[in-house]
């Protein structure tokens, strides 16, 4: 356990070099740009746009770093030969191998939490502005319209459900990180392992359609059935963890949902792991 | 050859971990779609109304983000009072996003109360006959958005609501609108005030007298705060008109007073404000 850690940190450490945490400018940029832009909206619009963007943004920042930063780790290392040097100490490669996965997810915990920090503080500021103004505007109205009022913009400004939409996101990223080490354990350069890994995320998405076409039909031909079964059985579900677009929508996630999308994360994480570790242990280095 | 195991050893088990997630998968997806997830359909029409790219970032889980993009585009479009391609836009942020009342609300807003009234007044359009015409093609186009987010949004009172203030101030529909009212007041958050509205659709729903008494007396009863001149006033018109006995009737509102001002959200549409 301690060599995973000490592992981790060093992958942590090597990551931020990279100055992977540059993006979040770009993300900041972005929510905080978008929230001058929306102001000419009504509140509700402005709102529900600043989330939209806000958690799409988020999305597709953590699913690049995800892939991008995990793709790079295992030739980076063959390259400098550093690999070399960790697995001649007494580290096994299932260890290694955890241990920058662990690095990993910690970049993304800590990306999804920053930006999760931004934008919850833009979205806290507007609401403050707006409830500000609203109390300025309705200055001399009845004290039940005026608290109506303030009501409606504390709602569409305070959503527990994006406490939600965060932690879908992040178990996402991290099984897209595990699911890209697992290409990486058997690819021989960066660039294969992050264009398989996009092609992945793709066909992701799709798999639910392949599988309920596959398990629905009973006149497609054997050929294309085959097709869709093994597409359905070999490539995530990733659709499974597109709940963002409906929570800022306003729907709600039942908890025993969330916890079970979430269980459905770890799973994929463990089995790819397991057999990311499979086979690196197998490979000549 | 003990490569080619290997490797079919680890397929193996990939199939072998697809075939265990499949029925748990296929239980999330369901219990999922039971609480209104991951209903929308991306179906090619939307494609074309959405061009390639953005249609592949849909589908890549960034659904909320193209809306909201487009969705700026039709403010653009309302600007410069394009309202065919606001139309358009609208039909696609609302595809994209099924679950947002706010878009639906707003769409059919857009296209009952703006653009209804701008074919109307079309300072291009001699003929009356055709800028009538196309202002009742707005008017149904508001309403076939509220209907098609009622169907995506059953537990949302706000659209019955609309609905019902649209069929009763552009298609003058008091029967439908006093049962879109009546739908709206019997969900959950609905404020009180829809009951009202919907008892004075009711009133003016020829054939439906009855009901409408019936539903005023009950609102009265509610307490005092249901004791509005209007619901009163309402109450002794109807006496009149089903000949209700005098020992059954209500005192009639104080002589002198008209109807009160509408409470907040009575009125017109809350967007027109």
């Amino acid at each position: 356990m301690r060599r995973i850690a000490a592992i981790a940190a060093v992958t942590w450490t090597e990551l931020v070099r990279m100055k992977v945490f540059y993006f979040l400018i770009i993300f900041a940029l972005l929510v905080i740009g978008n929230s001058f832009f929306l102001a000419k909206f009504s509140f509700e619009e402005e709102f529900q746009m600043l989330k939209d963007i806000a958690l799409g943004a988020m999305s597709i920042f953590s699913a690049l770093l995800a892939i991008l930063a995990t793709a790079t780790l295992l030739p980076k290392d063959i390259e400098d030969r550093t690999i070399y040097t960790i697995l001649a100490k007494p580290v096994s490669r299932t260890e290694y191998l955890l241990g920058k996965l662990a690095g990993v997810f910690l970049l993304l915990t800590l990306a999804v939490l920053l930006m999760g920090a931004v934008f919850g503080v833009v979205l806290l500021l507007r609401t403050q502005a707006l409830l500000h103004l609203t109390e300025l505007e309705m200055q001399g109205l009845p004290a039940q319209e005026l608290q109506a009022a303030l009501g409606k913009i504390r709602r569409a400004g305070h959503d527990p459900n994006l406490l939600a939409g965060g932690i879908v996101i992040l178990v996402k990223a991290w099984l897209l990180a595990a699911m890209t080490m697992f290409i990486s354990t058997f690819s021989t350069s960066a660039i294969f392992t992050t264009i398989s890994a996009f092609a992945v995320y793709f066909i992701g998405h799709l798999q639910a359609t392949a599988r309920e076409y596959w398990l629905a039909s009973n006149e497609s031909a054997l050929l294309t059935k085959v097709a869709l079964g093994l597409l359905a059985l070999i490539f995530p579900d990733l659709q499974a963890f597109n709940l963002v677009d409906d929570i800022v929508a306003g729907t709600a996630i039942p908890l025993p949902i969330l916890l079970k999308t979430v269980a459905l994360g770890c799973g994929y994480i463990a089995v790819y792991s397991a057999l990311g570790a499979a086979i690196f242990h197998q490979r000549e280095l | 050859m003990r490569l080619a195991g290997f490797w079919a050893l680890i397929i193996g088990a990939l199939l072998l971990f697809g075939l265990v997630r499949l029925p748990l998968e296929k239980s999330l997806d369901a219990s999922q779609r039971e609480v209104h997830l991951r209903t929308a359909t991306l179906d090619i029409g939307l494609r074309e109304q959405i061009g390639q790219l953005s249609y592949a970032a849909a589908l890549s889980g960034f659904r909320s983000l193209v809306a909201a993009v487009l969705w700026i585009q039709a403010h653009t479009a309302w600007e410069e009072t394009a309202w065919g391609r606001m139309a358009g836009l609208f039909q696609s942020v609302t595809s994209l996003q099924p679950r947002s009342v706010l878009y639906w609300d707003l769409s059919s807003w857009h296209m009952a109360w703006n653009a209804a009234i701008a074919a109307r007044e079309n300072p291009k359009e001699p003929s009356e006959f055709l800028r009538l015409r196309a202002e009742r093609e707005y008017h149904r186009l508001g309403r076939e958005f509220l209907e098609q987010g009622i169907i995506n949004n059953p537990d949302s009172y706000l659209l019955q609501e609309r609905l019902g203030i649209l069929l009763r101030d552009k298609f003058a529909d008091h029967c439908g609108a006093a049962d879109a009212f009546a739908k709206a007041a019997a969900m959950e958050g609905a404020p009180p005030y829809i009951k009202r509205m919907g008892a004075y659709e009711l009133s003016q729903c020829q054939g439906r007298e009855r009901e409408a008494y019936d539903l005023l007396r009950k609102i009265y009863a509610m307490g005092k705060n249901e004791h509005a001149p209007r619901v009163i006033a309402l109450i002794n018109e109807l006496e009149e008109k089903l000949d209700i006995p005098s020992g059954e009737r209500l005192a009639p509102v104080p002589s002198g007073r008209d109807y009160p001002p509408f409470h907040d959200g009575e009125h017109g549409h809350p967007h027109s404000h």
